[in-house]
């Protein structure tokens, strides 16, 4: 599988309260999550990022707070893809968790621009960069089944529950 | 040649693990808040599971809204009251018992040896049980009640040792936060941090867990502190002690070396001593959280403010009601609201920002917290300072950052 999308860049230690900050998750509305997304680093993130877009981060991205709806807030703003020089392990989980696409891949941060357009080639385990090619790990099996089953509510329903 | 968290989970599966396998375990106890109660309630509606795997192995604990603060908050809480009517879950603690990480050991939920996940980042504080405590997400800890188990990959374990006394007006605060200034925002990242020497053998079980609280902010996995007498002594239990016989690092401290420290906004790592920082003006203090709101937390600010009065807006919130009533009992609270301190509901308090003392625009704290992120304790402008609760009481006495040091002679 491949995706495309625009970069917006973020540097390191990105977390979660700044993803999502923590007055809006007492919120029986869920739908606001993705509008606050972002809000500590740039509060008008969630006007300007569309469907397909891609966040590019440097180390430790998701750190913090275990609040899962980081991940939420993310992947219902649309974004297809984390692309990060590594993440916070809980973060890490719960996007696979939830079925978001996260990257784990050297380099990327010193390769793209915001605004760039990159493509991710899953299979090959391919970053591509207007200043080459990059390449990542690819997960390790069960978690790429957790991911491919759709999230781990998907897989539990799949393997877990059937026997 | 092991880790002990290698060899509590060769233990628990019944044959022997590696570092970086993938393996199956069986929890032994799951806890969980009323922060990231409604999203696992709403996680296991779309699993369609009907009953958790074993009431007798979960907790649920009020302490993120502790008492709500709007109508959504107290609704929300309201789902997870009727969740733990419906599962006929008994260890059940409402709004004022405290937070999670300090009611579950206290009620002796835990043993050495267990295997332990909550749905909260500072899980990693019953590592101080010599125990293994993972914090996890909300889909994690759903899947987790569905089935009583979850995946995990073996970790490597830093070894932290530390040697030597801590100096007068020095605490387990001071030293974790020089260590969070060697180690990094992430560098103990998907590892353990194990610490060990005299100056742990020789902490009290709060000061441990004031250690193990803050191993997350390294990026770690969990924290573990090898259990002994102190430790069955506070759970009033007997448990499963393993030992570590090997690292894949190891991080030599001198305590005796260490003046009171300070993580300066808006990173853990940002450790300065409080002597180069002194005199920057501020407008709050907070003392309490998982890391210290603990009886010795409260006794050794109550010592620094006896007699005297803050400048700024004191809060302290004691970390369970345990506590709550302890200080009462022993006129430490006289000590503190005659001081001018505020004195909270246990739970998480303002720590989170959502409630109880959160900050304004440019507002300054000293907080003895764990988290000092932008806008993590109210207003993006606002500025978090993390330290002791020495430093926190004599910064109030100044309104302005102050080395506890000489309020002690």
């Amino acid at each position: 599988m491949i995706i495309k999308g625009r970069v917006w860049k973020f540097g390191n230690d990105v977390n979660t309260d700044v993803i999502i900050p923590a007055k809006y998750l007492r919120s029986v509305d869920k739908s606001i999550w993705p509008k606050h997304v972002m809000e500590g680093l740039d509060p008008t993130f969630s006007s300007k990022v569309k469907p397909g877009d891609i966040i590019v981060a440097g180390k430790n991205f998701g750190c913090g707070s275990s609040r899962e709806q980081a991940v939420l807030a993310i992947k219902w703003a649309g974004i297809s893809a984390v692309v990060a020089e590594s993440f916070a392990r809980i973060f890490f989980r719960n996007g696979i968790n939830n079925g978001l696409l996260l990257i784990e891949c050297k380099g990327i941060h010193n390769s793209v621009d915001e605004g760039d357009i990159i493509e991710i080639d899953i299979d090959k385990g391919i970053v591509k960069t207007k200043k080459g090619e990059l390449s990542f790990k690819p997960l390790p099996p069960l978690l790429q089944e957790i991911l491919n089953s759709g999230g781990l509510v998907e897989y539990y329903k799949k393997k877990v529950k059937r026997y | 040649m092991s880790s002990a968290i290698e060899k509590i989970l060769s233990y628990s599966i019944g044959k022997n693990v590696s570092v970086g396998e993938f393996v199956e375990v069986n929890i032994d106890f799951a806890y969980f808040h009323d922060g990231t109660g409604p999203l696992i309630i709403d996680v296991l509606k779309e699993m369609e599971v009907s009953n958790i795997f074993d009431k007798n192995r979960v907790a649920v604990i009020f302490d993120h809204s502790a008492p709500p603060y709007n109508d959504q908050s107290a609704t929300l809480q309201s789902k997870v009251r009727n969740f733990v009517i419906e599962q006929k879950i008994e260890k059940f603690h409402d709004i004022g018992e405290g937070i999670c990480h300090q009611v579950v050991p206290e009620k002796g939920y835990i043993a050495p040896g267990m295997i332990i996940t909550g749905a909260d980042s500072h899980t990693c504080t019953l590592g101080a049980f010599g125990a293994i405590a993972i914090g996890m997400g909300a889909t994690d800890m759903a899947y987790i009640l569905a089935t009583g188990k979850t995946w995990l990959k073996v970790p490597e374990t830093i070894g932290v040792e530390c040697n030597g006394k801590l100096k007068e007006g020095v605490t387990s605060k001071d030293l974790i936060l020089e260590i969070a200034r060697i180690i990094g925002t992430d560098g103990a990242n998907y590892k353990v941090l194990e610490f060990f020497g005299d100056t742990i053998k020789n902490m009290s079980i709060s000061s441990r867990m004031t250690m193990t609280n803050m191993a997350i902010e390294m990026g770690a996995k969990t924290a573990f502190i090898e259990p002994d007498e102190k430790t069955i002594e506070f759970l009033g239990r007997n448990g499963i002690k393993f030992k570590s016989d090997i690292f894949i690092e190891t991080i030599s401290i001198d305590s005796s070396s260490i003046d009171p420290k300070i993580a300066c906004p808006d990173n853990i790592s940002n450790v300065k001593s409080v002597s180069e920082v002194e005199g920057i003006e501020i407008d709050q203090v907070f003392i309490g959280s998982c890391t210290n709101g603990r009886y010795e937390d409260i006794y050794e600010a109550a010592r620094i403010l006896k007699g005297k009065k803050s400048r700024v807006k004191l809060i302290v919130i004691p970390a369970s009601k345990s506590i709550l009533m302890k200080i009462i009992k022993d006129g430490i609270i006289d000590i503190l609201l005659e001081a001018g301190a505020i004195i909270g509901v246990p739970g998480c308090g303002p720590c989170l920002g959502v409630h109880m003392g959160v900050l304004g625009e440019n507002e300054i704290c000293v907080s003895t917290s764990n988290r000092n992120f932008i806008g993590r304790m109210g207003a993006k402008s606002s500025k978090v300072y993390l330290a002791s609760s020495l430093t926190a009481a004599a910064s109030a006495i100044e309104g302005k950052i102050t080395d506890p040091r000489k309020y002690l002679k």
